[in-house]
């Protein structure tokens, strides 16, 4: 248990997806103008992360992995260069089941999320958890830990840029500057005050 | 026809440059950028990824039918990436290991996709592969030039050689530490935009309102 805690804090403040890796920058910079879009955007990648990631372990352990077929009686076969092309696969068509789900039964939800669900698909960030997932070779619970906190990370610092940006709206920045420029800057800054995060442990 | 070519070929290199004017592929563009070697490999990842992808794409464009597009450009996208991780890890192991999960998000790296859809899906296959192997090299500008100034900076050293002698062995050299750590990234590609649009005024974004100045 205290492993796991200590996963999520890892994956949520230390190794954040978005401010130490750049997981998830296209998005991230696009979509960070306003808080409310900035919230929906956030839950609906918590929610994809949670799904895909586990869902991609098993892939992984079941699959792919050296020796995983044994059990089909073909312990010799390694498939894990076919990874990429099940991964991705997976996580469009998570992401398309989820869209037709919300549609389907929480229409409300899915009206506040609407354009941002199939954008999902290309962002870096969950292709991203998955094959850190695989990298580290996460057992099934620590991957739904890992899909939660690195969700959560990329969710906080996407809500919390949008909130520094509402407020830049108010300051005078250089004509080259304005807008993209800026942004990136204002990232470096929130990235430097993440990274006096790095080293803890539960 | 040379002159478009030539267009589609250099204008995505400071016009149109992929990273600081579309905002695309910046995810990995800031990741692998601390040495300049893994840099260059990345580039040439990418760009032959977005040159075939582009090319393949465009070859079978009029028989993808329009509602599954993007499963099929991605299943194209993502096999290629296969190859090139495969013979990263055959020719280049030691590189490969640094650049990690890296290689397989070129799949979702918005370049090579946003190229495939917006370019390839309309134009000729010759066309398409001058287009994907311009925006890669765009890209590939950027990541050298972050590359270089993160190396220099930070290690004093060049593809691993030594070019400012280290303080720490009776050099003049103190090797700025932040430009190893992922903030640094942020901040020189800022300033590049910055550059880049001092250079290039019509890339200036309209700010949505000013404030109005205060009349006495």
């Amino acid at each position: 248990m205290e492993g796991h805690l200590n996963l999520f804090i890892k994956a949520v403040f230390v190794e954040n997806l978005a401010l130490a890796f750049f997981l998830g920058m296209c998005t991230f910079l696009a979509i960070s103008k306003r808080i409310e879009t900035a919230l929906g955007l956030g839950a609906a990648v918590i929610v994809v992360q949670i799904i895909t990631v586990p869902l991609n372990n098993i892939i992984f352990q079941a699959l792919l992995d050296d020796g995983a077929l044994a059990w089909a009686g073909l312990p010799d076969v390694d498939l894990r260069f076919l990874g990429l092309v099940c991964y991705i696969g997976v996580i469009a068509a998570m992401v398309q089941i989820l869209e037709m789900t919300l549609d389907r039964f929480v229409p409300a939800l899915y009206q506040a999320l609407g354009i941002f669900l199939p954008l999902i698909t290309v962002n870096c960030a969950i292709l991203g958890g998955t094959l850190f997932m695989v990298e580290r070779r996460y057992d099934f619970g620590e991957s739904i830990v890992y899909g939660l906190g690195t969700g959560t990370g990329w969710a906080l610092a996407l809500v919390a840029l949008a909130g520094i940006r509402e407020k830049l709206k108010y300051s005078d920045v250089p004509e080259g500057l304005q807008g993209l420029g800026i942004t990136f800057i204002t990232v470096g800054l929130m990235s430097l005050g993440f990274m006096a995060f790095s080293g803890i442990q539960l | 026809m040379s002159d478009t070519a030539r267009d589609v070929l250099f204008d995505p290199l400071v016009d149109n440059n992929p990273v600081t004017v579309q905002i695309l592929g910046i995810c990995s563009a800031l990741a692998v950028t601390t040495s300049l070697l893994p840099a260059l490999l990345m580039c040439l990842a990418l760009t032959s990824v977005a040159a075939f992808a582009s090319a393949s794409v465009s070859l079978i464009r009029h028989q993808i039918p329009n509602n599954i597009r993007i499963i099929v450009q991605i299943t194209i996208i993502a096999s290629l990436v296969i190859v090139v991780d495969q013979l990263l890890k055959a020719f280049a192991y030691e590189t490969s290991k640094q650049l990690s999960v890296f290689v397989g998000l070129i799949i979702t790296n918005c370049i090579v996709l946003g190229r495939t859809e917006s370019y390839a899906m309309k134009h000729g296959v010759r066309m398409s592969l001058l287009d994907g192997i311009g925006n890669g090299l765009g890209y590939s500008l950027i990541l050298i030039l972050v590359a270089t100034t993160r190396e220099l900076l930070g290690a004093g050293t060049l593809m691993g050689i030594p070019v400012f002698r280290l303080s720490t062995e009776g050099g003049w050299f103190y090797p700025n530490g932040m430009m190893l750590l992922p903030p640094s990234a942020f901040f020189i590609i800022g300033l590049l935009i910055w550059l880049a649009r001092t250079w290039k005024r019509a890339q200036v974004e309209q700010p949505d309102f000013r404030i109005q100045e205060s009349v006495e």
